[in-house]
């Protein structure tokens, strides 16, 4: 019962102040789901630059990103926000899983280091995002606990959520099946790496957080 | 060899959060892989995500975590009603949850019908180990 009114006063204050300051909007999922591109993709269009480097391996954002004041404009609404880069969630990380990708060991450790470090910065931030943008890499398991997991905790903070389906453009991707995995949320599939999609994405976000 | 240990909710019921995530953890670190009755709150398994991260090392990977809850695919009105009346009953007694240790445990697959374990093979681990 405590939380319960707890949880209504934090949103009565949160919804009085959101419009007063910039929104925090939080880049959250697995690893290697493209939060970084789409982060990229994101401030490419609306600052002209990028926000994080990207890479093949798992856990290359391995800190928090943050990208101040951002304004987009679509059909006459414009929104204001910080971004929030987060490294991926996950529930392990092995450093001999980098030295497969060719990783000197001392490399690999000391990634593997950072990267757990990563993990609780991102869990630890949850509470100081205002909306959040699930990234799921489509092609993937989307019943993977970690996904669960970060959007049952989403839910019970009350923050509105997001859910992406990225890497449409391959073969695999199946927003059938995420959608099956989460009813309860309408998904917006895109290739935050050519583009697809991303005015889509776009209508959504302003729906969400607007 | 691998290990079950089969946890009963009334085992956590009565554990304060911090107390049922360290207990789980020391049972997963002792190689063991849990099948919990029932399910933790959406906090407890950030919580646990938490802790294996501090945890991990040299000898600790980290951990497999699967929950299974029983849902209905379109649920009419009166199973909405009665699931509903289950889980004020029951709370989170409904369902069951596996954590193994990634060591152990390369992946657990769910289907959502179904559970695939994906083990190590012990050959690696036994090369590994030289």
């Amino acid at each position: 019962m405590i939380d319960v009114f707890k949880r209504f006063v934090n949103k009565l204050f949160k919804d009085i102040f959101r419009k007063k300051r910039h929104v925090k909007l939080g880049l959250y999922g697995p690893p290697n789901a493209g939060k970084t591109t789409l982060a990229n993709r994101i401030c490419q269009d609306w600052l002209g630059e990028d926000m994080g480097k990207v890479s093949n391996i798992a856990h290359e954002t391995r800190e928090i990103q943050i990208k101040e004041q951002i304004h987009i404009k679509s059909n006459g609404k414009e929104l204001s926000f910080n971004l929030v880069d987060t490294p991926g969630i996950a529930t392990k990380i092995d450093y001999e899983d980098f030295m497969k990708k060719g990783m000197k060991e001392k490399e690999a450790k000391k990634r593997a280091k950072e990267a757990t470090k990563g993990v609780i910065d991102s869990i630890k931030w949850l509470d100081e995002m205002d909306v959040v943008i699930v990234v799921l890499d489509a092609t993937e398991d989307p019943y993977s606990q970690v996904n669960i997991t970060i959007i049952g905790n989403l839910q019970a903070r009350d923050i509105p959520v997001l859910l992406v389906g990225n890497k449409v453009d391959l073969k695999k991707a199946s927003l059938k099946k995420m959608q099956a995995a989460f009813p309860q949320y309408e998904i917006v599939g895109i290739s935050a790496k050519y583009g697809n999609n991303v005015d889509e994405f776009y209508k959504a976000l302003f729906k969400v957080a607007g | 060899m691998l290990t079950f240990r089969f946890i009963p909710y009334y085992e956590i019921e009565n554990l304060s959060s911090a107390r049922r995530v360290k207990k789980l953890m020391d049972i997963v670190k002792g190689n063991s892989i849990i099948l919990l009755e029932g399910r933790l709150k959406a906090e407890e398994e950030k919580d646990l995500i938490e802790l294996t991260m501090e945890e991990i090392g040299p000898k600790f990977k980290g951990i497999e975590l699967a929950v299974i809850y029983p849902e209905q695919k379109n649920p009419q009105f009166f199973d909405k009603v009665k699931h509903g009346m289950i889980g004020i009953l029951l709370g989170d007694r409904v369902g069951f949850t596996i954590i193994g240790p990634a060591n152990l445990v390369k992946e657990i697959k769910k289907d959502p019908d179904k559970v695939q374990f994906f083990v190590e093979e012990a050959r690696k681990k036994k090369k590994s180990s030289r």
